[in-house]
This record gives structure tokens, sequence and C-alpha cells, in this order.
């Protein structure tokens, strides 16, 4: 069977400066393949190598089946892209820019219109269709950039930060209709820095760090990864200030943290814990209000599995 | 491959008339300048103004292909749009090459309007056709694919609007515009010749039965022969964009 995508040894070097240092990976059909990493990765570059905007130093790649260096045009029937700049013609309506990217395609006539009103339909934008696309909000410019990589029915979407600069509810739709892409058997190639929206959409992952991919695994395996031992949270309904010294006495032998108001626990048996817990509270007069176990996120795995601090990612949410 | 370019080339050129060259300002400053010029010359001289038509042609060609050339490539640059468009299956030179007929085409619409309007109005009808549309189509090639390299050779809207005007001034200075290239001093001439704007006034003046310094054939052969001298170095300078 036909790999989405296959890359070997891939570099790409700006005046002597690697980009992208020696890649490889490949990508199932039907699945979303999370590329993640921070800002200067190398995420954007791949893309840009991978649908024939830029040209490998070294290395080879096939999309589709279709060699990148030698037959991209054939290739770039078979997948749509949607950049990080939703970059559609503000003078053209939302309509007349995707009939445009139909007649591109070499769409027939009857059809391209009617692909673009289902999509617009699809994407909750038929209502604006004859709005100019620079009338249009920033979650729906992003919408009507996704449509616009769908009119030729790609079989592979390459996606380029999808939700950068999209407020919570557009991001979150988006994220919808991009799980929807992936039922309808469409392969998604997702660049994220985004570590909660790779876990939530991804099948599979490839940290990718200074031009190089770290490991690929899926989310699961890779939060598995970065397990070492149990850990348990408790707050009290009434902090006590001596609370993690205290319970460190009653725990010999397992590390006792405190994180704000809430008390962590790391290692030992779970039993025992609790019993200490709930007797250091009974003594002292207040109550457990919360206890809960600790699973590690993909942060926790983003930070072992790189050593780099989550900083790095969370510096470029902008807020989010 | 070869089919896909050329639907490329045609749907790209009608995007363009339809985002940019259909609209007024646009439409204006492909009309309004060279009018101007010409209106300030027959009002020095109206009993000479049927000399200064092929140069008023000419310099609607000019100003008509070149005047939205110079920006629309930098412009999309910027936006990211012309990415949209390389990653259609058509090729770099093909969208390159729909930017330069979209500009052609605007340009034809408007020379066609002003050739009409100055031919009706002054009753001249000793015009030779087919020599006129032999000149006029190559010219309006040459001065669109001089659009698109002037765009290409700087990065900024801006900084094309600015190059351009050097060559455009001088061309209407020295093309025999508005004075015979056989009274310029022999400096000035030399340079007239390397200049596209000399070949299109001399055709259009031998189209309208004038005397031409140069012979018709040469004028077509030479316009015809810049159109590649023009748009191959445009499409390398646009290809070190996406190295």
């Amino acid at each position: 069977m036909v790999k989405a995508i296959e890359v070997s040894g891939l570099i790409k070097q700006y005046d002597g400066l690697a980009a992208v240092s020696g890649i490889s990976f490949s990508v199932e059909e039907g699945e979303i393949f999370g590329f993640l990493g921070p800002n200067g990765a190398g995420k954007t570059t791949t893309i840009r190598m991978l649908t024939g905007l830029s040209k490998p130093t070294a290395g080879n790649a096939r999309v589709l089946g279709y060699d990148i260096a030698s037959e991209i045009t054939k290739a770039k029937k078979t997948f749509g892209v949607v950049p990080e700049q939703s970059n559609m013609y503000d003078e053209l309506t939302g309509l007349d820019n995707l009939v445009f990217m139909g007649q591109l395609y070499g769409m027939p006539r009857p059809e391209h219109r009617t692909r673009a009103e289902e999509l617009l339909k699809t994407f909750g934008l038929f209502e604006r269709k004859d709005s100019k696309f620079a009338t249009y909000s920033r979650g729906m410019k992003r919408a009507l950039t996704i449509t616009a990589a769908l009119v030729h029915k790609p079989r592979l979407l390459f996606l380029d930060e999808p939700t950068v600069g999209l407020d919570v509810m557009a991001a979150r739709s988006l994220r919808a209709i991009i799980k929807q892409l992936k039922e309808s058997g469409i392969t998604v190639f997702l660049t994220t820095h985004y570590l909660e929206e790779a876990d939530i959409l991804c099948d599979r992952i490839a940290l990718l760090v200074k031009g190089r991919v770290v490991v690929i695994d899926t989310p699961a395996r890779l939060k598995a990864m970065a397990e070492e031992k149990p850990a348990l949270e408790v707050s009290f309904k009434m902090p006590l200030v001596k609370a993690a010294d205290e319970l460190g006495r009653r725990l010999p032998g397992l590390a006792v943290v405190k994180v704000d108001d809430r008390i962590r626990i790391y290692g030992g048996d779970a039993d025992v814990v609790l019993h200490a817990i709930l007797g250091y509270a009974t003594e002292n007069g207040t109550q457990v209000a919360s206890v809960s176990s600790l699973r590690p996120s993909l942060e926790d795995a983003f930070v072992k599995l790189t050593g780099l601090s989550p900083l790095v990612m969370a510096a470029e949410k902008g807020g989010r | 491959m070869w089919y896909e370019n050329l639907r490329g080339i045609y749907y790209i050129a009608l995007k363009d008339m339809k985002t940019y060259y259909l609209k007024p300002p646009a439409i204006s400053w492909g009309i309004v300048f060279p009018v101007a010029w010409i209106l300030a010359f027959y009002l020095r001289n109206p009993r000479n103004f049927e000399e200064l038509v092929p140069g008023l042609i000419a310099m609607t060609v000019l100003f008509s292909t070149t005047a939205m050339e110079v920006v629309v490539i930098n412009f999309e640059l910027r936006l990211g749009s012309l990415e949209r468009l390389l990653l259609a299956p058509v090729s770099l030179s093909g969208v390159l090459f729909g930017k330069i007929l979209g500009g052609t085409i605007f340009g034809l619409m408007i020379t066609v309007v002003v050739t009409l309007v100055s031919v009706i109005s002054l009753g001249i009808f000793n015009v030779n056709i087919i020599y006129l549309i032999l000149v006029l189509l190559p010219s309006l090639l040459v001065f669109s694919s001089l659009g698109a390299l002037l765009c290409v050779l700087v990065k900024e809207v801006f900084e094309a609007q600015t190059l351009a005007n050097l060559p455009r001034f001088l061309m209407v200075f020295l093309c025999g515009v508005f004075m015979p290239i056989s009274s310029l001093p022999p400096v000035l001439k030399q340079i007239a010749y390397i200049l596209p704007l000399t070949y299109t006034v001399d055709g259009i003046r031998q189209s309208f039965g004038g005397a031409g310094d140069i012979a018709i054939a040469i004028d077509i052969v030479v316009l015809i022969a810049l159109i590649p001298v023009l748009i191959l170095p445009a499409t390398r300078l646009l290809a070190r964009r996406f190295v």
C-alpha cells in the first residue's frame, strides 16, 4: 500500500545553516499525523518542501507515491495545503475564491461551483458566500482557507498551524472539522506548537527540535515514556501551612511537594498514601477537598524527550 | 503539463482582471496619464495633433500595461496569495505568464478605446490594421513583461513603482513620442535604439501611413524578440524567492 508521505534524509539549508537536518518519517493514509515543535524547529520548511514551494538541499520524499523532485505537478493534484496565513483574495467573494481554486485545478464548469457551495454549507459560510473575503472574521477566513484546499477533493491535507490566532471557540470548531476530515478518509499532516491540540487530534506525533525528529509515536505512548512514578495530588478545604512537611514525615521515602495550595505525593502505595492524608486531615480538623491521580501530559513527554522547557512552546501561545 | 499550465495562465489572467485591472484606479491611471501628456502637447500646438496620435497610442500601451503589472506580483507575494497559485498544478513560469497576460489584456482594452477615439475624432482612416495589430500585440506583451521584471527586481511594492518611473519617463522622452528620433543627438539616438518604445512608436507611426526610421518588419521582430528577453530573467528572479 502506498504511504501518504514517505520522507528519507530530507535536508534544507539556507546559506549553510540547516533548517531541516536529515529527517525521515512516513505517514499512513487516513491518519492525522502531527508535526510538533517550537517555532524555528523546521515544521513549515518541511511542509514547503513536501508541497513544492521549496527545493530540498538533499534527501528525497514521496507524496502519495509521487516523487516531489520529478512529479510535483502530479502530486499537487492529490493534496491540498492550508498555509499558516489565510491567503485568499480579499477582493473576491468567498464563492468566487473557491470557484477560482476549482478552475485552477481543472474541475469542470458546473462541478466547481456545486462543490464550492457544498463546502461553504459544510463550513457554515454559505450565508456569506457573496461577501468579499476582506470582510470575513479571522475564524471565517481560516475556514475559507481550509475549504479552498478541499475544493479539488484532495486525499491528503497539509495544515500548517491551523488554529494560530483563533479565539477559543473558533479553534475548537476547527478541531472538530479536522476530525471530520479524517472520518471522511482524508489524511491530515498537521503542524502545530500547541501540545494539547496535537494530543487531542493526532494519531501519531513527530517531535521536531532544531530540524531533527526526536521521536515519533502515538500520544499515549509518548506520555507513557514520560511516566516515572505514580503521583497523587491532594487539596484540603482549609489549607494548612505545614501540610507538606507533615505528610513528608508520615510518608518516609516519598517525594512530597507543595504546588500552590495543593500537595503532590510521588510514588508509594496508593492505599498507604490515602490513609496518611485522611489521618492528617482528621488530626488537624480539616477535610480533604480533592484527591486526584496525576497522569503525565504530552507537555511532560515533550519536556522529557526533548530536554526543552515547556516555556519554549508556551511562549508562543499568545496568551491562549 | 502544458495543458495544465495553459489553463492556469488563462484563469490567473482572468482573476487578475477581476481583482485588479477592472477597478477605477487602474483604468484612470492607464488612460488619464497618457491623455494628460498629449493634452499638454495639443494645447501647445493644436495644428499638428495628428502627428502625435502614434505617440499617444504608444504611451497608452506603456502606461496601461505597466501601471498594475509593477505592483501585482509583489503585492501577492506580501499577502501570500502568490504561494496559493504555486500550490496549484501550475508551474512558476505559468503563474508569471498568467500575470503578464492579465496586464496585456488590460492594456489591449485601454489601447483599443484610446485608438478608436483618436481615429474617429480626428478622422484618420488611412490605417493599416494588420500592421497596427502586428505592432500592438507584441508591444503589449513586451511592456507587461517589463512591468513584471521591474516588479520582481525589488521586494517592496513602492520600490517597484519608483523604479518603473525611470524607464517609463526615459522612453517617453527618447523614443519618438513627441519628437522624431532623427532629431536627437547621436548619443541619445543610440540609447533610443535599445529602448522598446522606440519600435512601438515607429511601428504605429508607419501603420498610420507615416514615415518610419526603421523598417516595420524590424520593429515587429525586435518587439517579439524582446518578450523572452524580459520574461526569462523575471522568471529566474521570481524563482529565487522560492528556493
